[in-house]
């Protein structure tokens, strides 16, 4: 019964009890209620997105994993594959894939026969079953195994897309009426291969460590030689935008002096941050490729330009992490007559050091995710067949990168690419994923608490 | 140390060790320090004392340099050190902050070990030839520091694990471990309960007997209790500078007077 002078609105004496709330109080948590109940169904809409987004990816995407093949014994004939008999590697090498198949066409044919299975399709259209790359890989070992001709050698053939698809349940009879690749008696022998246990879906390593193929052969497509890419777009970036990033990040903190023009670049590096992929792009075009003459497609040039991209994230992190230190042990140190020098890398550094990791790994992986500007500089759309044989080819052969690969992939018209897509992109959320767990948890073992 | 007695205070004459004249010290627009002429004595406590923001802790900063690290400060006027200006063009801080070393209001170890603590100041000035050299001067420090009975089963441990009163007593062993000739405390016990006060209030007095200790502190027992001079600051101006046992009991400026009786503050 003290304030009742001070209340704009005096209160009556018999509703002064703290047992009964007042209407200001109500109102007021009402209103908090109300602001906690906004809170939390916003968070809960964003958790349903994750949800959806990942059961989508997942579902989507884990088809890429496995892949049908048809185990074969094919007979290396000596007649077609080595004419004159003598295992000159030269001579062999003039068989071209167009000379393999017949014999992969003879070995589908035995073993339909083989297994008493009745069709009236041809020994071609049987094959048909097989993937186009059956070929090149039956080449590709009597390459390397010249003494097995003339010999019966087992073989795991990948199968053509359609059928890998009809075992995933992408493919149906409905949806192939007008596709010319398949037809129902050949998905008829497909069943009866299946129920033999000469076709099967398995893991299939290759998708992740292997090349990308051409439009007519989806299921050979692998992401591997794309992530060597990225792999060495990172090494690039962290090479050159870690120590150019805190060493730009050291001198504008702790030595440059505070004045107009520092300000202008703090202005201009925050903005950078949030320049448009796309310009970096365009910009790494027309110097380091117009200009500069690096190659096109290389992973040194598209390293270069995220480098351009992640550097204003790298120093922003590193300053507000050297920020942090608390000038007490900078103090510390100069009071005890250390340079400026030793102050920062003796103390300051050590101390910012996990923030400036974390804020480096998270660079890292906006720029492992980021797809643009490769655009520009001629990495989507380029197919390496095979992985760099050195670091410098690593660096300056032609590549492609994850995110491209994805894209690309997702462009192409064949809905076994699209799957691909899917399966690249759980494969590149992986490693994001890893990248900020890492990251987390460096933030959380060398957080220093003052 | 007869604590409220600073009459009875013997007070024998001794050599100068920081002179200063006409010291004025401007932050941007602000005049913090204005005309400052100050004899700071070997062997001897020096107690600054006056009201917040009267620019005591300014005017001890700039007395190993610390200021330079702030961009807008500037400071006029000449501050010798055994007869040599160290604001001369020729002077490098790094070495003046060897010879003058300071003690802050916050205790501040580094994050680190004890022994890495301690050992940091000497091994950058490279004052031990090995590590048994080096070993030789944490201890010393450390005892000195009147912690070493605390600490010398854990050297290992981080400083920063210590309590308030052992972190600031391991302050005073890493800033005496430069072998400094004069001791700057800004505020040092100001974030300390009392018994570590009194610890650190006796340390300083047998600091006294091989450095010139300058302190700055916000209370007036503590400057009677350690200190054989005092100068009183008010508004950037030095007030009065004297013996302690003047300015407590005999204060000649009525500003000292009413500041003392706690009537400004």
């Amino acid at each position: 019964m003290t304030d009742l002078s001070q209340s704009p609105t005096p209160v009556p004496a018999g509703q002064n009890s703290l047992l009964t709330l007042s209407d200001r109080t109500k109102k007021r948590n009402a209103a908090e209620k109300r602001f906690k109940i906004y809170g939390i169904s916003a968070i809960a809409v964003g958790l349903l997105m994750l949800v959806v987004l990942v059961t989508t990816i997942v579902s989507r995407g884990t088809g890429a994993f496995q892949q049908s093949f048809i185990t074969l014994k094919v007979e290396l004939l000596e007649a077609k594959l080595d004419k004159k008999g003598n295992r000159n590697l030269e001579d062999i090498k003039k068989v071209t894939t167009f000379g393999y198949a017949p014999i992969v066409k003879a070995a589908m044919q035995q073993a339909v026969q083989d297994l008493g299975i009745e069709t009236d399709l041809k020994s071609k259209q049987m094959a048909a079953l097989l993937s186009k790359n059956a070929v090149a890989q039956l080449r590709a070992y009597v390459l390397e195994n010249p003494e097995h001709i003339g010999t019966t050698v087992e073989f795991r053939f990948l199968a053509q897309s359609r059928v890998d698809g009809y075992l995933k349940g992408r493919v149906s009879r409905d949806s192939i009426e007008n596709d010319k690749n398949i037809s129902p008696q050949q998905l008829d022998l497909a069943d009866e291969l299946l129920a033999a246990g000469v076709l099967e879906k398995t893991f299939n390593l290759d998708f992740i460590l292997g090349s990308d193929a051409s439009d007519q052969r989806p299921e050979a497509a692998g992401m591997g030689v794309s992530m060597l890419g990225s792999l060495f777009m990172m090494l690039v970036v962290l090479a050159l935008a870690l120590p150019i990033g805190v060493a730009a990040s050291i001198y504008l903190e702790e030595f440059a002096a505070k004045n107009w023009m520092t300000d202008i670049i703090e202005v201009n590096i925050a903005n950078l941050a949030a320049v448009p992929s796309i310009v970096y792009g365009i910009l790494g075009l027309a110097v380091f490729i117009n200009y500069m003459h690096l190659p096109m497609s290389a992973p040194l040039v598209g390293g270069l330009v995220l480098t351009l991209m992640t550097l204003p994230t790298i120093i922003i992190s590193t300053r507000a992490s050297l920020k942090a230190v608390p000038p007490s042990i900078r103090d510390a140190a100069l009071g005890v007559g250390a340079s400026k020098m030793q102050a920062v890398f003796h103390h300051v550094l050590p101390l910012a050091a996990p923030g400036i990791l974390t804020g480096t790994i998270i660079g890292l992986a906006q720029a492992l995710g980021e797809t643009a500007p490769l655009l520009l500089i001629g990495m989507v759309g380029f197919i390496a067949s095979n992985a760099p044989e050195s670091i410098a080819d690593g660096l300056l052969a032609p590549n492609s990168a994850m995110p491209a690969q994805i894209y690309e992939w997702a462009k192409r018209a064949d809905p076994a690419f699209y799957e691909r897509a899917w399966g690249g992109i759980i494969i590149l959320l992986v490693f994001l994923v890893t990248m900020n767990t890492v990251a987390v948890i460096l933030r959380r073992r060398f957080e220093r608490r003052w | 140390m007869n604590t409220m007695n600073v009459m009875d205070r013997t007070l024998e004459t001794k050599t100068t060790k920081i002179a200063a004249r006409d010291v004025n010290v401007y932050y941007g627009d602000t005049h913090a320090i204005k005309d400052v002429n100050v004899k700071i004595e070997a062997n001897t406590v020096t107690a600054f004392i006056g009201p917040s923001g009267c620019g005591k802790s300014t005017f001890l900063r700039c007395l190993n340099r610390m200021n330079d690290t702030i961009d807008i400060c500037r400071v006029t006027g000449d501050i010798l050190l055994d007869g040599e200006d160290i604001y001369d063009k020729r002077v490098d801080p790094v070495q003046l902050r060897a010879k003058v070393g300071m003690v802050f209001q916050k205790p501040n170890p580094f994050p680190k070990s004890i022994f890495d603590n301690v050992s940091y100041g000497p091994r950058i000035h490279g004052l031990a030839r090995n590590k048994a050299e080096l070993e030789e001067i944490v201890e010393k420090s450390l005892r000195r520091a009147a912690i070493w009975e605390e600490v010398k089963d854990r050297l290992d441990a981080p400083g920063t694990g210590l309590s308030g009163g052992q972190q600031q007593r391991l302050c005073i062993a890493r800033a005496i471990a430069t072998e400094p000739e004069v001791l700057l405390m800004d505020e040092p016990c100001s974030a300390l309960d009392p018994i570590a006060t009194a610890q650190v209030e006796e340390l300083i007095d047998e600091l006294r007997a091989s450095y010139s200790v300058v302190i700055v502190t916000h209370s007036m027992q503590q400057a009677a209790r350690v200190s054989q001079k005092t100068a009183f600051f008010h508004l950037g101006n030095l007030v009065e500078f004297g013996p302690t046992g003047q300015i407590f009991t005999n204060p000649e400026d009525p500003r000292t007077e009413s500041y003392i009786t706690g009537r400004i503050g």
